[in-house]
């Protein structure tokens, strides 16, 4: 015996480039959906794998060092301020604290850098603290320094590649016109320490004439320390300031979230122009097939019939429909990501839209929802065709 | 005497066209017994389409009475809604019309098999198979409606509408698009089906040759049975 859905799927076929281009609108809203969502989704997670990376959730630097190391990455300027390293003494008996590792940055101009020069990123770091904090980063050639003072530089992946350096390679640091030893290349990590070289912080101190100066301090608290107590703290100590990487990300986020509100409304829109569009294909399909109905009611079908009829295929169009979306929106993510990319102000590391069963599942659901609102109009309608009117209709035609 | 299988009494449709009354059926009475073949004739626009659908209840009369087996269906005081009528079909009338209306995107067995997806009274793919036989078009089963003749088409429209094993087959002018060799076959199918399944048949016709082929004849003229001429003796 032939199911309703049968007939339903047949009738489909009957139109077949109106069933496409229906189809075609629904897949493109539900690519639109699920690509945002994956947005919203996997940009967050970049995010936090980013902040993740950086291995503590706290920086203390000297005041207005933010906003001049900006400056300073912009212009080039020397306008970065040093607290005492003796401060690492002080903030690491504080009960939150697991581990604590002092950076010291600088930065130099490379006239060799890119087409009109640049500036090179120089972290002065004590390897043991660093590399405990950052237990992620892999070294795709060599190893830490020697010693504290070795005139030494572990090159981050992409430092490495622009500078053709490998272990055992001499590189001269502009400006100073000294020469180190490049004794390790890390693995790519997708942060941003794969543009940085890393020096000895002893070394550093000694090149740029800061001795025991330092820049930041990284911070990694104890599993369920309280954050803000140690934020306030330390806000008592003179001219640091407390950068915490959740506030960092509450901003990014409520950077981002205009965009998302944006792509938000494009993606409604979409979905509106996608239901109009299903129920205009399904009212055409009702007003031509209404002797056919009529007759449908002849042959025995009650209305409730009619309605699921006419739902059901209103059903499959949504389903075909949305599962297209969801493979175009999976095919293409990584190239979303890369346009999305060039259009966010600051963008994390890694994919941007991160796409999984959940979502996937959501969106499917959400579609066919929208999918049963739309089909509800055109199927009350031919549920409502009296067969004698149908049989009449041909008698007037 | 043979029990009535419908029984109308002084049935009465009108149209209203603006303020003026039109009436399609005046005060028709008549009786239709089990196993009957009767045929109506007339020419256009005197009512029989109007009468047959108010008899296979696709239409509500304006007055008079209508009784299916013994029970009222429709009286001065009991009017049935869209779905009562949908019930009392489904439950006992075949229908057949003129264009067929066989649904395009489904084969031959598929569009005899349709009614048992909205009501399950009796029969399986069997059945539909056995009726295609029977009407000698079981090996159109899987062709599409636009594959077949419209002599095939019409013996589907019959499968389709007997597979529920009705007790009425109402035919609204079943031959009216076929040629007179087909229109013949389709009539003498319809009287085999009265003949051998007890089936009651009502068919409207412009044709008086075919009209003839019925046990008997009623003749309608401005909304009223004019004659009636009884064949009963030739069918046996």
């Amino acid at each position: 015996m032939i199911t309703k859905s049968q007939v339903a799927l047949k009738n489909l076929r009957r139109k077949k480039v109106r069933s496409l281009l229906t189809l075609v609108g629904i897949a493109l809203s539900a690519w639109v959906l699920v690509s945002l969502l994956g947005f919203n989704h996997g940009y967050e997670t970049a995010l936090n794998k980013d902040i993740d990376n950086m291995g503590f959730q706290l920086m203390a630097m000297a005041k207005g060092c933010p906003y001049e190391a900006a400056t300073l990455m912009l212009k080039g300027g020397t306008g970065l301020r040093y607290m005492p390293q003796s401060i690492v003494d002080s903030i690491v008996k504080e009960p939150e604290v697991e581990r604590i590792t002092p950076i010291l940055m600088q930065a130099v101009f490379d006239p060799n850098k890119g087409e009109s020069g640049g500036i090179a990123g120089y972290f002065g770091v004590e390897p043991k603290s660093f590399s405990e904090l950052k237990s992620f980063l892999k070294f795709r050639q060599g190893r830490w320094f020697t010693d504290e003072n070795a005139y030494e530089v572990v090159m981050g992946f992409e430092a490495a590649e622009l500078e053709q350096r490998e272990v055992g390679d001499k590189i001269l640091m502009p400006e100073k016109n000294i020469e180190f030893k490049v004794v390790g290349v890390l693995e790519r990590s997708g942060t941003q320490d794969d543009g940085t070289i890393f020096v000895p912080l002893k070394t550093l101190q000694k090149v740029f004439d800061k001795p025991d100066e330092i820049t930041t301090l990284g911070i990694k608290l104890k599993k369920d320390a309280d954050s803000s107590r140690l934020e306030a703290k330390l806000y008592k100590l003179p001219d640091i300031q407390v950068v915490s990487l959740a506030q960092v990300k509450e901003t990014i986020m409520g950077l981002i979230s205009t965009a998302k509100v944006m792509v938000l409304s494009i993606a409604v829109i979409a979905i509106v122009i996608a239901m109009v569009g299903v129920i205009n294909t399904i009212l055409m399909s009702v007003h031509e097939r209404f002797q056919e109905i009529g007759i449908l009611k002849t042959i025995g079908a009650m209305p409730l019939d009619i309605f699921q009829l006419i739902w059901i295929e209103t059903l499959i169009l949504c389903a075909i429909g949305g599962l297209l979306g969801i493979g175009l929106a999976l095919a293409f993510s990584k190239a979303t990501g890369l346009v999305i990319r060039q259009l966010l102000p600051y963008s994390p590391s890694g994919g941007l839209v991160l796409i999984d069963i959940k979502l996937i599942l959501v969106t499917l659901v959400a579609v066919l929802c929208i999918g049963l609102l739309s089909g509800i109009y055109p199927a009350w309608k031919a549920g409502r065709i009296r067969p004698l009117e149908a049989i009449r209709s041909e008698a007037s035609r | 005497m043979n029990q009535p299988i419908l029984e109308a009494i002084n049935l009465k449709k009108v149209y209203l066209r603006g303020s003026e009354q039109i009436p399609a059926v005046n005060e028709v009475s008549l009786r239709i017994n089990r196993g009957d073949f009767v045929s109506i004739i007339g020419p256009s626009g005197s009512g029989k389409t109007t009468l047959v659908n108010i008899l296979g209840c696709l239409d509500n009369p304006t007055s008079g009475e209508l009784n299916l087996n013994g029970r009222s269906i429709f009286s001065h005081a009991r009017r049935l809604s869209e779905r009562e009528l949908t019930k009392i079909r489904r439950e006992t009338f075949g229908y057949i019309f003129q264009n067929f209306y066989l649904i395009p995107t489904l084969t031959v067995l598929e569009n005899v098999m349709l009614p048992l997806t909205f009501y399950r009274k009796k029969g399986s793919e069997d059945e539909g198979m056995k009726l295609l036989k029977l009407l000698g078009i079981e090996h159109r089963k899987d062709h599409l409606p636009g594959q077949i003749s419209g002599g095939e088409m019409q013996r589907v429209a019959i499968a389709r509408a007997m597979v529920n094993v009705p007790e009425i087959l109402l035919a609204d002018e079943p031959t009216g698009n076929l040629d007179t060799r087909r229109s013949v076959e389709i009539v003498e199918v319809l009287k085999d089906l009265s003949r051998n399944s007890d089936l009651t048949v009502l068919m409207v016709t412009h044709n008086q040759e075919l009209a003839r082929n019925a046990d008997r004849l009623l003749e309608m003229k401005d909304g009223l049975i004019q004659e009636t001429m009884d064949f009963a003796k030739k069918v046996g």
